[in-house]
């Protein structure tokens, strides 16, 4: 059984392996530095459907069947489905996950919620109530505009802080029985707010929960940050990323030389025109599927701490001056396994 | 990492200097050329239709007729965002600008259905500007009866 370790951790005692995972891209994404790493790179934002809406939907479905089918499994091995996603009732998930007939849970952890998926993925296998879990996430750069910000064609200019929205879903299969990468741990975070109202810095509300995060997994299994090859948050953009490192600074603890993260990863702010960096639930789902699943695979990484990390706001609150509250979840993914003392 | 108040304005401090400004000279000469050749395309149709013989009233309704058009096909082409990332406040003040932030919605929310969607969200933009700018003339008007 899991151990709970300190204040909000805990260590998984079975192999959780993630025996595969697969990403779908937006062409922006596919364009790129990660564009040779993603499985699919759409040709457009509708995939062939007539909204943004059920483009995102199709893109779940079709990324989630293609991660099925790269581990060499059929959906009906599939004993659990984790997903979840930016809009309204979690219907990007839902509408597409519908037709995939599987047991499922519908996530929100914000941009959070592959972190999410794959916490309570790997919980429910070391729980033994399942074997194969598929977990993921997904986003569409389109509808996540049009339900926060303003209509596509409206002439505004985005300020230097705001990040842009990852199109696209990440997946993997979680299974007990398989090979490295497992997920060896997690630290479970709290909702975490330091009264960041401005909605266009996003980064800036989230490292406040991902520097608190990455701090309490530090001191609930004992280590310090070079225990990790890399560490990589999910979404929080240049300021972001220069946020939690100071933070972490005040605390202590210096995370500048092995720390990254998936917004910086995923565009090439210069020429792609995306100001502090990528954002979005599939920002980090994708990113991980593809290029750092890729490496750690290829024995480059061989064990790292991902952050998914989430602003729990909506657009209601922000209209009625809320804060934005921010959520990570740190995932221990490791090439070798130890048993737990 | 408490969030006390003094923790939270500590915060604030720290985003304020990790977060960058936008270029606001730069793009306040940005606005001023492109509205201002915005205004001159205008001034350019209302001496073309003074021209033809318009009166200075009808040349003033369809000169912004003529410029709501441009705007509105240009949203619809994808062009007008473009010109307002560029241009800012120099395309968004002109009636250019308002037209664009009536087109938009309306070609945003037509998935949503021509009366739920369309029809409820096509002034989600513009909706104040038309409501605050109807009780500014109603009042403006009102002060200019007991004056005159």
């Amino acid at each position: 059984m899991a151990k709970h370790i300190g204040k909000q951790s805990v260590k998984f005692e079975s192999k959780i392996s993630v025996i595969s995972t697969a990403s779908t891209v937006g062409t922006k994404e596919g364009e790129g530095p990660l564009g040779q790493y993603f499985d699919v790179v759409l040709k457009d934002a509708v995939d062939g459907e007539d909204s943004w809406e059920k483009a995102e939907s199709k893109i779940a479905k079709d990324n989630l069947s293609l991660a099925v089918k790269k581990a060499g499994l059929t959906m009906d091995d599939i004993e659990y489905i984790f997903s979840g996603d930016l809009l309204n009732q979690g219907t990007g998930s839902a509408y597409g996950i519908r037709d995939l007939k599987r047991p499922f849970f519908g996530l929100y952890g914000a941009c959070s919620t592959f972190g999410e998926s794959m916490c309570l993925g790997s919980v429910m296998i070391e729980s033994g109530g399942a074997s194969k879990v598929l977990v993921g996430a997904s986003s569409h750069f389109c509808a996540a505009e049009k339900q926060f910000r303003f209509p596509l064609g409206l002439g505004t200019q985005r300020p230097l802080t705001s990040t842009w929205t990852v199109t696209g879903d990440g997946a993997a299969v979680l299974s007990k029985d398989g090979n490295a990468p497992f997920i060896t741990g997690m630290t479970t975070g709290k909702i975490v707010d330091f009264g960041v109202t401005d909605a266009n810095n996003m980064g800036a509300a989230m490292a406040t929960a991902a520097a608190d995060v990455i701090l309490a997994n530090f001191k609930d299994f004992g280590i310090s940050p070079d225990y990790y090859d890399l560490i990589i948050t999910g979404d929080l953009g240049y300021v972001g990323k220069d946020l939690t490192i100071d933070l972490l600074k005040k605390e202590g603890v210096d995370i500048s030389k092995n720390y990254t993260d998936c917004g910086i990863e995923i565009y090439d702010r210069e020429s792609q025109d995306t100001h502090s960096g990528g954002s979005g639930c599939a920002c980090s789902a994708v990113t991980f599927s593809a290029y750092f699943f890729d490496k750690m695979k290829k024995g480059e990484l061989n064990r790292i701490l991902f952050v998914p990390t989430g602003a729990l706001m909506s657009s209601t609150s922000v209209q009625q001056g809320e804060s934005i509250p921010g959520i990570a979840h740190a995932v221990i993914l490791e090439n070798s396994f130890e048993e737990v003392i | 990492m408490e969030s006390s108040a003094k923790n939270k304005e500590l915060y604030q401090d720290m985003v304020k200097k990790a977060s960058p400004n936008s270029h606001i000279f730069k793009n306040c000469i940005k606005a001023f050329v492109v509205g201002g050749i915005i205004c001159c395309i205008g001034q350019f149709i209302t001496n073309y239709l003074k021209e033809l013989g318009l009166t200075q009233n009808d040349t003033g309704i369809y000169t912004s007729s003529v410029l709501i058009f441009i705007a509105a096909l240009m949203t619809g082409l994808g062009l007008y965002g473009k010109l307002g990332k560029f241009a800012g406040a120099g395309s968004i003040v002109p009636i250019t600008g308002f037209s664009n932030s009536v087109a938009s919605p309306a070609i945003e929310f037509k998935k949503e259905g021509f009366v739920t969607g369309l029809g409820a969200k096509i002034f989600i933009v513009a909706g104040p500007v038309i409501l605050y700018g109807i009780l500014t003339s109603v009042i403006v008007g009102i002060i200019y009866y007991f004056l005159k």
